[in-house]
């Protein structure tokens, strides 16, 4: 797990069982620096479950997770329940994720595009606003990993686009890795290196293009999958020539320049 | 000239309500109302404990409610029925055995009025004892604890992720909750003592910004609360619990209507 091309992180034959159901089996997947893994799957697939076995929030049953030393993971959870009994400005909700600063907090906002937030409270936040001011309380932990569990969630269409887009660039900013689960299967971000399709177990994984086509992925989302779209990047590069789908760890995961 | 038993009275009152307030913040913020319910009805055991065992009626409520916070909190972990079903069980089960149990104690049966609605004149130095240091020492221990665990009231696993001592913070807030019931116990009785925690919380609400802020007007309106509590009781010689709780009551009525014109007047809530 050591050298510049070594995965932040990587799940190894990871299986896990709930109330004596399996909800993972066997899964192998990695992220490297500078990538952008994106986890798709139908409702009850073991996405939210991967992800909290990944943050070590559950111990696997089979399998392990390798870290790479001091790994420091940025988290933003799917569910934020909000509550107006309790009075909380969004800059003290950044305060939250440990010893700061206010100015560190107020970049971060900035960082996200939320700097107008910082005095609003917490509990009427837009969806956006939420999304982002979760993201900025993720990077005031300086991640090398952000695991995003349904980033877009709540957000309009617009609205999602412009939060792909924001996460692209932090991603090409900071030159972290991220993982991300997706909010549904219409709009999967384009600047994604690789798509890991999940139903307890990985049916496909590979460049979007190329896992749109998979013959069990099709299998599994039926008519929705002719509906996906993948949403290319005004400035992005050739994407369309797509490869093969590889197992993941090979060369579909690898790292690569983004002009 | 005040006399002795109305000014320990308000001394003990007062030193409840200081740490009543801001423990009940977190009771309000994690909708643990019903919780303290029970556990207070349960403490009520520790009563007929305390003096079949001829040790200090708080301190066998202190550790009644101590064990019956933990055995709350582990049977919620697994549990089939819904959380407040639960709760319900426990907190009506547990009113009846204590009183069953106070019933069959010679010498407890003629106090039971105190027990369930406190008797906050009677209150002497070794009660005053009791709930300034056991109070103090519950304060200490909410501000030790207060980050993780409000980081965890507003998201628990978020601060599981951040590394943040989940597990420690809530046990440790159900041993503060189980404190601050044995203590508050004598001043307004084990049917109030939720009464306590969360009323003057809910009325510091309107008028805070920030949690912290929050915890301090709740202080604030316990001590407001007893001191008209106790006032009323002095002249219109009603029972002191009860007038304590009706106190803080209208307090919250106040600054809910007053809150309330406020927010319309600045346009937002």
């Amino acid at each position: 797990m050591q050298g510049p091309d070594a995965p932040l992180i990587a799940a190894e034959g990871v299986s896990l069982a709930l109330d004596g159901r399996t909800v993972l089996a066997s899964i192998d997947l990695a992220v490297h620096p500078g990538e952008i893994v994106t986890l798709i799957g139908p409702n009850g697939a073991g996405k939210t479950s991967l992800v909290r076995v990944l943050l070590g929030l559950v111990r696997p049953d089979e399998g392990r997770i390798l870290r790479r030393p001091n790994l420091k993971i940025g988290y933003v959870p799917q569910q934020v329940d909000r509550d107006p009994v309790l009075p909380l400005q969004a800059d003290r909700f950044l305060a939250l994720a440990g010893p700061t600063t206010r100015a560190r907090r107020q970049a971060a906002l900035e960082e996200v595009g939320a700097a107008h937030v910082a005095r609003h409270p917490f509990h009427a936040l837009s969806g956006g606003e939420l999304q982002r001011a979760l993201l900025a309380r993720a990077l005031l932990r300086d991640p090398d990993l952000l695991v995003l569990d349904e980033p877009v969630r709540g957000v309009d269409v617009g609205g999602q686009i412009a939060l792909y887009d924001l996460i692209d660039g932090i991603r090409k900013r900071r030159g972290c890795g991220v993982l991300m689960v997706s909010h549904d299967l219409h709009l999967v971000m384009a600047a994604t290196d690789q798509v890991v399709c999940l139903n307890t177990h990985v049916c496909c994984a590979g460049h979007p293009e190329a896992v749109t086509r998979h013959p069990e992925y099709r299998a599994l989302f039926g008519s929705a999958a002719e509906r996906l779209a993948v949403y290319v990047h005004h400035h992005d590069h050739a994407h369309a020539l797509a490869g093969e789908v590889l197992p993941i760890g090979e060369a579909g995961g690898h790292p690569h320049p983004h002009p | 000239m005040i006399e002795d038993f109305l000014l320990r009275a308000a001394i003990g009152g007062i030193g409840l309500a200081l740490v009543a307030g801001p423990v009940g913040c977190f009771v309000v913020w994690r909708r643990m109302a019903y919780f303290g319910d029970s556990l207070a009805h349960s403490a009520l055991l520790g009563i007929a404990l305390g003096f079949l065992l001829g040790i200090d009626p708080t301190l066998g409520v202190a550790a009644t409610a101590i064990v019956a916070a933990l055995l709350m909190a582990g049977l919620q972990v697994r549990q089939r029925l819904a959380s407040d079903t639960l709760l319900g069980i426990l907190s009506h089960g547990g009113l009846a055995f204590g009183l069953i149990s106070i019933g069959l104690t010679q010498g407890l049966r003629t106090d039971l009025f105190a027990y369930l609605f406190g008797d906050v004149l009677a209150i002497d130095a070794r009660d005053l004892a009791w709930i300034w240091i056991g109070g103090g020492a519950a304060l200490v221990g909410l501000a030790l604890i207060w980050r993780p665990l409000l980081a965890l009231t507003v998201h628990e696993e978020l601060a599981r992720a951040e590394g943040k001592r989940v597990a420690l913070a809530k046990l440790a807030y159900l041993l503060l909750i189980a404190l601050v019931v044995a203590v508050a116990m004598k001043i307004v009785g084990v049917l109030l003592v939720t009464a306590l925690l969360i009323i003057p919380a809910a009325a510091a609400r309107g008028l805070a910004r920030s949690p912290e802020g929050m915890a301090a007007l709740a202080a604030l309106m316990g001590v407001l609360a007893v001191l008209l509590g106790l006032a009323a009781s002095w002249w219109l010689d009603t029972p002191s619990g009860p007038s304590i709780v009706a106190a803080a009551t209208l307090l919250f009525f106040a600054t809910a209507i007053g809150g309330t014109r406020l927010a319309l007047g600045r346009g937002r809530a």
